[in-house]
C-alpha cells in the first residue's frame, strides 16, 4: 500500500476518465446554453421572417436540447450527457407549459381590466344591444351565486354522509361499489350531467330554471366532495376514535363530535374547491337555465344567467364591445374561483392535521 | 383503517342503560343516513343511464339514417336523419392529439417540480399548477379562439411545409386554424394542470430509500428517475392520463368556441371542420326541436358510455398495479 503511493510520480497524473475527478461542465453551462439557443431562435426567426413567436420558441427549445446533449457528451461522458439531455428536456417541458398558461392569465387580466368597473358589476344587460358597449354582469353574478349555493346545499350533506359511510362504516360490496362509482362519477362530463337533468325535465314537463342548473351542478360536485372528505377523514388518527369509543361514547357521537371536528378544516377546503370547480361550468347552465339578459333573483322560476354562460353569450355576439364584456366577465370569474381556491388552501394549511410529509 | 367496536363490552351500569340505548338508536339513524346517501349515489348513476337511454330510444326509433354511420345531423328534417360517425371520430382524434401532447409534457413538469426545480421554486410552482387546474373551461375557450388560433397560423404553415407528406399534416383548405389539431392543442393545455398535479403527487411518494440507494450506487439524476421514480409512478401517471383523457373527451365549451364545425371526416388534421359530441350538443341545442333534443341526448349517451369505459379502465389498471407496486399509498 504505502509502497504504491511512494512509487507514484510526485507530479499530478492527468485525471482519469470516469473517476470522481473527471472533467465537468461549469455550473453556469445550462444558463449559457439557454442564452445561446434563445439567441439562435430569435436570430433564425428574424432572418427567415417567421412571424409567429411560437416557431421562434420551438427552434430555441430544439437548439437548447441538442446543444446541451452535444456539449456534455463532448466534455463529459455519455451517461452524464444522457442525464443532461433529460434535464434539458424537463426544463423545456416546463417552459413550454408555463408560457401558454401565463399568457392565458395575462390576456384575461389585461383585456378584462378595460371594462371592469363598479358599473359593470352592478348593472345587467337589460336594454343593451349586444353590439354596443355598456351593460354589465350583475344578473349573471346573482345567477352564479344562487345556482352554486343551491348546488352546495344539495351536494355537501350527501357528499359528507357518503364519505362518512365509506370511511367509518364501509365494508363489503356496497362500499366497494360506492367507491368505484364515485371515481367514475368524477369523470362524468358536465354536459352529460346537463342532459340527464334535461331528460328528467322533458319527461316531467318542467321549465328551465336556476334550480335545474343547480341540480346538474350538484351531480358534478358530489363526487369531488366525497373524495376530498374521504381523504380528510382517513387522516384522523385512529387513537382519537378509540379513545372516545373506550369512554363508551356511541359511534355516531364519536363521528359527529370527534372525527368531523378534527377534519373540519380539510372538509371545508374540499367543499370550497368543489364550489370553485362547478362555478365555471357552462354546459349544464346552457341546457337547463337558458340564459337571460335581465335580473332574476328567483332561482326556482324563470330563466337566469350565470357568469360562464354570460361569457359564452358575449363571445357568440362576436364584436369588440361584446368581446370586452366577455373578457371582463372572465376576469370576474377567475377572480371568484381563485379567491375561493386561495381561501380554501389557506384553511387547509391552517387547520391541517399534522402528517409525516 | 378498521375500527373495532366491541359491542359486547362489559355490561354498563344499570343506571346508564337508558342513555346508552338512545345512543344505539342514534347509531342506527346515522348509519341509515350515511348508507342511504351512498345508495343515493348509486341510484343517481343508474338513473343517468336509464333516463338517457329512454330518451335516446325515443329519438332512435324515429331516425331514418344509421345512427352509427350517417354523416349528417338533421333530426328536424323530413325524414329525420342523424348519426354520430363524425362526432365519434372528432372526439377521439382531438382527445388523442391532446394526450400525445399533454402526457409527456405533464410528466416532464411533474418531474421538474418534484426533482429538478430549485427547492424554493418547487412549492410555489406546485401551487400555481393547482390553481391553473381551477381555471374554468370557458375561459380556456375564449382564450383559444381569440388568442391561440391566430398564433397557430405559423405553426400550421410549418407543419404543412415540412410534414405535409405524412398526409395528416397536409393542409388542403385555406382558412383560419379552427381545426381539430388546434382543438387538440387547446385540450392539451387544459388537461396539463390536472395530469401534472396527480403525477407530481405520485412522484413525491416514491420512497426516499429507493432514490438514495440508486444515488449511492453512483447513478446520475436521470438514472435515479428511470430506475426508481418512473417505475414507481407508472400507475399514477396512467391514472392521471386517464383522468385527463376523460376531461378531454367531455370538454364542451373550449371545443365549441374554437372549432368551426362541419359534418365531414377528414384525416387532414389542419383543415377546419369535424366535430365532437359535446361541441355538437352545445351548437345544436338552441335550435333543436323535441326530437332534436332527444337526438342530442342519444349522442350524449354515447359520450357517457365512452367516458365511463375510460374511467372504469383507469380505475381497474390502478387497482391491479397497486397490488404489485408495493406501495401502500
Amino acid at each position: 500500500m504505502s509502497n504504491a503511493i511512494q512509487d507514484a510520480a510526485p507530479t499530478q497524473a492527468p485525471p482519469r476518465r470516469d473517476s470522481l475527478s473527471h472533467r465537468r461542465m461549469p455550473r453556469w453551462a445550462p444558463a449559457g446554453f439557454a442564452a445561446v439557443s434563445i439567441a439562435l431562435g430569435v436570430g433564425i426567426g428574424t432572418a427567415t421572417g417567421l412571424e409567429s413567436r411560437i416557431q421562434w420558441g420551438l427552434i430555441a427549445a430544439a437548439f437548447f436540447v441538442v446543444i446541451s446533449y452535444a456539449a456534455t457528451s463532448a466534455v463529459e461522458n455519455r451517461r452524464q450527457a444522457k442525464d443532461r439531455l433529460a434535464t434539458s428536456v424537463v426544463w423545456v417541458c416546463f417552459v413550454l407549459a408555463v408560457v401558454p398558461l401565463l399568457s392565458l392569465v395575462w390576456v384575461t387580466v389585461s383585456r378584462g381590466i378595460k371594462v371592469l368597473d363598479g358599473y359593470f358589476l352592478t348593472h345587467s344587460m337589460a336594454g343593451v344591444p349586444g353590439f354596443e358597449p355598456g351593460g354589465g354582469v350583475y344578473h349573471a353574478l346573482i345567477g352564479t351565486l344562487e345556482q352554486v349555493g343551491l348546488a352546495t346545499l344539495v351536494s355537501a350533506p350527501i357528499g359528507l354522509l357518503t364519505a362518512v359511510y365509506l370511511v367509518e362504516y364501509g365494508k363489503g360490496s356496497l362500499a366497494k361499489a360506492v367507491t368505484f362509482f364515485v371515481d367514475v362519477m368524477t369523470g362524468i362530463p358536465s354536459i352529460v350531467a346537463g342532459l340527464f337533468i334535461l331528460s328528467i325535465m322533458l319527461i316531467a314537463g318542467l321549465a328551465p330554471s336556476g334550480l335545474m342548473g343547480a341540480l346538474a351542478l350538484a351531480i358534478l360536485m358530489i363526487p369531488v366532495v366525497v373524495r376530498s372528505t374521504e381523504e380528510m377523514l382517513k387522516l384522523v388518527p385512529n387513537e382519537l376514535r378509540e379513545a372516545a369509543l373506550a369512554l363508551g361514547v356511541p359511534k355516531w357521537r364519536v363521528i359527529l363530535k370527534v372525527v368531523i371536528p378534527t377534519a373540519v378544516g380539510g372538509i371545508t377546503t374540499g367543499v370550497m374547491l368543489a364550489i370553485a370547480r362547478i362555478a365555471g361550468e357552462t354546459a349544464p347552465i346552457m341546457l337547463l337555465v337558458f340564459g337571460s339578459q335581465l335580473i332574476n333573483t328567483n332561482p326556482f322560476e324563470g330563466a337566469q344567467s350565470s357568469l360562464p354562460f354570460y361569457i359564452w353569450e358575449q363571445y357568440r355576439v362576436g364584436n369588440e364591445a361584446s368581446y370586452d364584456r366577455a373578457w371582463a366577465a372572465a376576469l370576474v370569474l377567475i377572480a371568484f374561483v381563485m379567491i375561493l381556491n386561495l381561501v380554501a388552501r389557506g384553511i387547509a394549511r391552517w387547520k391541517a392535521p399534522k402528517t409525516g410529509r | 383503517m378498521a375500527i373495532t367496536t366491541d359491542n359486547n363490552a362489559p355490561a354498563p351500569p344499570v343506571a346508564e342503560r337508558a342513555s346508552t340505548s338512545t345512543g344505539r338508536a342514534g347509531d342506527k339513524i346515522f348509519l341509515g343516513l350515511s348508507r342511504g346517501s351512498g345508495i343515493l349515489l348509486l341510484v343517481i348513476m343508474a338513473s343517468i343511464a336509464v333516463f338517457l337511454t329512454y330518451r335516446a330510444s325515443l329519438a332512435l326509433s324515429q331516425n331514418e339514417g344509421n345512427f352509427l354511420t350517417t354523416f349528417d345531423w338533421n333530426p328536424a328534417g323530413d325524414p329525420p336523419v342523424f348519426g354520430i360517425a363524425v362526432l365519434l371520430f372528432g372526439t377521439i382524434v382531438s382527445s388523442v392529439i391532446a394526450m400525445v401532447i399533454a402526457v409527456p409534457i405533464a410528466v416532464g413538469i411533474a418531474l421538474f417540480i418534484s426533482h429538478y426545480a430549485p427547492r424554493r421554486l418547487a412549492a410555489p410552482l406546485a401551487y400555481v399548477v393547482d390553481l391553473l387546474a381551477a381555471v374554468p373551461s370557458i375561459i380556456y375557450g375564449i382564450w383559444g379562439a381569440l388568442f391561440l388560433v391566430p398564433y397557430l397560423e405559423g405553426l400550421n404553415l410549418w407543419l404543412d411545409q415540412f410534414l405535409g407528406w405524412t398526409y395528416i399534416f397536409e393542409k388542403t383548405q385555406v382558412g383560419v386554424a379552427r381545426s381539430l389539431f388546434t382543438v387538440g392543442i387547446l385540450l392539451a393545455i387544459m388537461i396539463l394542470p390536472i395530469v401534472t398535479s396527480v403525477s407530481r403527487e405520485v412522484f413525491l411518494q416514491v420512497p426516499r430509500m429507493n432514490e438514495e440507494a440508486a444515488l449511492a450506487l453512483g447513478a446520475t439524476r436521470w438514472e435515479v428517475i428511470r430506475l426508481s421514480v418512473l417505475p414507481f409512478g407508472r400507475s399514477g401517471v396512467i391514472s392521471a392520463s386517464m383522468l385527463g383523457l376523460g376531461r378531454a373527451l367531455g370538454e364542451t365549451m373550449a371545443v365549441a368556441t374554437v372549432l368551426s364545425p362541419s359534418f365531414v371526416i377528414s384525416l387532414h388534421l389542419l383543415d377546419p371542420g369535424g366535430g365532437t359530441f359535446a361541441q355538437n350538443i352545445a351548437a345544436k341545442f338552441d335550435e333543436a326541436t323535441e326530437l332534436g333534443r332527444d337526438a342530442l341526448i342519444a349522442s350524449g349517451l354515447v359520450l357517457f358510455v365512452l367516458t365511463l369505459l375510460v374511467n372504469g379502465a383507469a380505475r381497474l389498471i390502478i387497482a391491479r398495479r397497486k397490488e404489485y407496486s408495493g406501495a401502500n399509498a
